[in-house]
């Protein structure tokens, strides 16, 4: 099979001598640095502690769903388990997962800058959100939530013992640190670009990052503000959100979705601004209509806060405004659509290579169009009442959310690796986990469709004998997916070490931060660069190749 | 095409590491390249913040709006409870001190310490008699036993003292419970951020007597003048929506 | 770096605003403060609440395009603000959508 790869000679091959991983030492330079690559890597050993403790709490799950009994776990126990699967995954690790790792080591060296635009508030948001994981892991610790990771009031307010303030005020410090998060990418896009470097020059990355940023922005504080007066209601019975005092539990629904709902593209605009790197990397294209996939970025990331109502169609709204929000709910298709298809485009005649980013990238696109459009069958009003609170929405978030952003994150994280290392992982056993993580998902999620379809509900640990074919083929398709997921942490820290010398560019790709060392100096670049090309550009990277050729010989 | 303009050579490191700010004054970050992109980072920064603080109101706002057309008089009532002259007093004295911290920045930007101490200092002494007077204002709540919770009572509500308040039926008159628990939470997260603000300015003045901010670098004075002014925003709104509904009665 | 062809450096030169104009907006803030006040005592029916926004709307411009020097700023601010002014009225609107018409045709 043909590869793009190109690596230094290993004999002579050697690391820089100087980058930002050996320019300080110790546990204090790590913990009170303020480069924007040292705090990616930080987070990156977090959000992979926090994805293990949800896998954990998953394989739990699907171990139970194996009988049609509750016979594992006491029913609550399971209550416990699926809500902290929830609450980790979603902000524990998906929401920071390709952003605050990926896109926090990237953007700088993306738009040309030395370093994000405030370092200490970047610092400050990986403390919040170690301290917003700390809350959440002494909530479980303590006993426990069984609110799920919805905390639907009443349900959250007045009949649960569990310690739903502990978890909300971890959600609370997480949620500030993604705000943070957004805030410097948001500065860093607008002021920090390096001369030339106009915004239809930037990478789709950086597109894909500053439409997650607006909603990270906008969205988060409306779910603190909303997370604040559960813990109120809780602790002083106020009445906001309780019937009986005259409040509205559905308002609840409408601050907590006004937040949840755009955070589902915070969840999958970065593994799609991932995507449209690795798409043109290995295809040798410019990506199909540059400016069509920036601007939906931003489209979803608008649409994305008019649609939250559809999460409640069932709940009691009014049936007109539910139709509003249920065609709105459609229209986000189009924007997630013109993606698909200009990565189509893309990679029409183009010169495929098959390296691992590239094969999670088929991954992503296969799985996250399965979710995209059973979304669609959730946005229709009638079609939504039959399959709401079954295991077809918890197939369909899972296809875009695992199927899509995990394997964005793992295709980033691949793609990347050599930068971020200076070395390479090895290709064979990780295009095996990449298939097998396919595999994998597929036998896991697909049958759950079925299962929904046929009216198992979810959030029960049991469940009728008739259904238990399927959920066989779930929890062993699990299992798979586990044997996917912890290639990657083995191999990975091995390449470490004994990783093979990756040198500037492996990928011979265009952007900005292939031009520099891998890995980058503190400072990223020696001087900041001038942006004279397109992004994309494979002709101005061979020319520049090939006068480099000519200068040495 | 300018293949040379992104260095890539190691060998041009040891330039990297020197300072490479001779030129530039102390106070400028080392991964910023000028004065005025520091200070357009720093002042837009700050906007977005606001722009987080602006949705993290908004949803005590909308909560507001909803249960005050469901349960208008009960709001009606709950408001009119509330002392209109220490409301308008504080109102005034929350606009006097946006006045002397806009005056501040003033100072800072020509450069004059001992104004800037001065105006930072009555801006603190402002914003202290805004929250000393607001906890006369919670202390009479206490007293009314109008603070939600399990000590709230409706009793002067469905029996007014006062001859010209309508008296409410039982059901509405719990609803005014409603009502106080927004104006603690809306007035409550308010008094915060001033807090937050006051011990701010504390640290401002201390710093600004050692001229931290008059020798050009007035990014900290500007942007916490925004916070400021931000704070007294919310007010501007909070005060007519809390005190002010239906008062002719 | 001679050529700077992005927006970001071309306000480098803040505008000072001189306190005479401080002082005003200041003195107009507190007749206002008094004005919807005193219209509160005055039974306008609806026009009670919408004057007393329209007010505060005006006294909130005020504070904003002057005492934060946004009249002065650049045309990246005036949007940042103005995509937050935006979004809270989507967050208000869009749940009055529900609120408004859950009751229709139930009667």
């Amino acid at each position: 099979m043909s590869t793009i790869v190109s690596l230094p000679d290993q004999a002579t091959a050697k690391l820089p001598a100087k980058s930002y991983l050996n320019q300080e030492y110790g546990l204090m330079s790590w913990l009170l640095t303020g480069d924007h690559k040292r705090i990616a890597i930080l987070y990156m050993i977090s959000i992979s502690f926090f994805f293990v403790i949800g896998g954990v709490l998953a394989g739990l799950i699907r171990l139970e769903l194996l009988t049609p009994p509750s016979d594992l776990m006491a029913t609550d126990t399971y209550n416990k388990v699926f809500s902290m699967h929830g609450i980790i995954m979603v902000f524990l690790f998906l929401v920071p997962s390709v952003p605050a790792t990926i896109g926090n080591f990237l953007i700088p060296l993306m738009v040309g800058a030395r370093d994000l635009a405030f370092p200490k508030i970047n610092l400050l948001s990986w403390y919040l959100y170690v301290g917003g994981g700390i809350f959440v892991l002494s909530a479980m610790v303590l006993g426990g939530v069984d609110t799920g990771w919805t905390f639907t009031t009443p349900l959250s307010t007045h009949y649960l013992n569990t310690h739903v303030v502990t978890a909300a005020m971890g959600i609370f410090l997480a949620g500030f640190s993604s705000i943070f998060t957004g805030l410097n990418f948001i500065v860093t896009v607008h002021r920090m670009r390096c001369p030339g470097m106009t915004w239809f020059r930037l990478p789709l990355f950086v597109w894909g990052h500053y439409a997650t940023s607006i909603i990270m922005i906008l969205g988060t504080p409306v779910l603190a503000i909303t997370l604040v007066l559960v813990a109120l209601e809780r602790t002083m019975s106020i009445g906001v959100f309780d019937p009986t005092k005259g409040g509205d539990p559905l308002l609840f629904q409408h601050l907590f979705w006004f937040y949840s709902h755009p955070a589902v593209y915070i969840m999958i605009l970065p593994g799609m601004a991932v995507i449209s790197e690795v798409i043109s990397t290995f295809s040798r294209k410019r990506v199909f209509g540059y400016t069509a996939v920036a601007f939906s970025s931003v489209a979803i990331a608008v649409f994305g806060f008019l649609v939250w109502e559809h999460h409640m169609f069932i709940m009691g709204v009014s049936q007109y405004s539910a139709l509003v929000f249920s065609l709105m709910t459609m229209l986000v298709a189009v924007p997630s659509a013109i993606k698909i298809f200009n990565w189509s485009m893309t990679l029409y005649k183009g010169s495929i290579t098959f390296e691992t980013p590239m094969l999670y990238a088929f991954g992503f696109i296969g799985l996250f169009t399965i979710g995209g459009l059973t979304g669609i069958f959730l946005a229709t009003l009638g079609m939504d009442i039959h399959l709401t609170e079954t295991y077809f929405i918890v197939a369909h978030f899972h296809f875009v959310m695992v199927g899509g952003m995990l394997m964005a994150y793992l295709a980033g994280v691949h793609f990347w690796w050599p930068k971020m290392t200076g070395r390479m992982y090895p290709e064979a056993i990780s295009k095996t986990a990449a298939v097998i993580t396919f595999i994998g998902f597929i036998v896991t999620f697909f049958p759950q469709f079925l299962l929904g379809y046929l009216g198992m509900p979810r959030r029960y640990a049991a469940y009728p004998a008739d259904f238990q074919v399927l959920n066989v083929f779930s929890t062993a398709g699990a299992s798979i997916l586990g044997i996917g997921y912890m290639l990657p942490m083995l191999y990975l820290p091995w390449s470490l070490i004994y990783g093979q010398i990756a040198g500037n560019n492996p990928w011979q790709a265009t952007g900005l931060e292939w031009q520099i060392q891998s890995p980058p100096l503190t400072e990223n670049f020696v001087e900041i660069p001038i942006m004279d090309h397109e992004a994309y550009d494979y002709e101005w990277l061979a020319n520049k190749t090939q006068h480099e050729v000519q200068t040495v010989g | 095409m300018d293949s040379q303009s992104i260095a890539t050579t190691p060998e041009e490191l040891d330039r990297s590491v020197l300072p490479h700010a001779h030129e530039h004054p102390a106070f400028l970050r080392h991964h910023f390249e000028d004065v005025g992109q520091q200070r357009e980072a720093a002042s837009f920064g700050m906007w977005v913040f606001l722009l987080t603080e602006v949705m993290f109101f908004g949803g005590l706002f909308c909560a507001y709006l909803i249960f005050r057309n469901w349960y208008h008089p009960a709001f009606v009532a709950g408001s009119n409870t509330l002392d209109i002259a220490l409301g308008t007093t504080n109102t005034a004295v929350l606009i006097c001190s946006s006045f002397t911290m806009a005056m501040a920045v003033y100072s800072a930007e020509i450069r004059r310490r001992g104004q800037l101490i001065l105006f930072l200092v009555l801006t603190i002494l402002l914003g202290s008699v805004f929250l000393g007077i607001k906890a006369v204002e919670y202390h009479q709540k206490y007293v009314e036993h109008h603070i939600p919770g399990p000590s709230f009572s409706i009793q002067d509500f469905v029996h007014p003292t006062n001859p010209k308040a309508i008296p409410l039926a039982p059901d509405m008159a719990e609803k005014t419970q409603l009502y106080f628990f927004l104006y603690f939470a809306m007035t409550g997260m308010h008094a915060l951020h001033m807090i937050i603000g006051i011990a701010l300015l504390f640290i401002m003045v201390a710093r600004a007597s050692k001229g931290a901010y008059t020798e050009g670098h007035v990014i900290p004075v500007e942007n916490f003048g925004l916070y400021w002014h931000f704070v007294d925003i919310v007010w501007i709104f909070l005060f007519p929506l809390l005190y002010l509904i239906s008062r002719y009665r | 770096m001679t050529e700077k062809t992005q927006e970001t450096h071309q306000d480098a030169e803040v505008h000072v605003v001189k306190p005479p104009i401080y002082l005003a907006i200041f003195l107009t803030l507190l007749a206002l403060t008094a004005l919807t006040t005193g219209i509160s005592f005055i039974d306008l029916g609806v026009f009670n609440a919408v004057i007393a926004l329209a007010i505060a709307c005006f006294k909130a411009s005020l504070v904003v395009l002057f005492f934060m020097h946004l009249h002065y700023s650049s045309r990246l601010l005036k949007l940042t603000v103005a995509a937050g002014i935006f979004t809270f009225l989507l967050l208000i609107s869009l749940t009055m959508t529900d609120y408004i018409s859950r009751a229709w045709g139930m009667f």
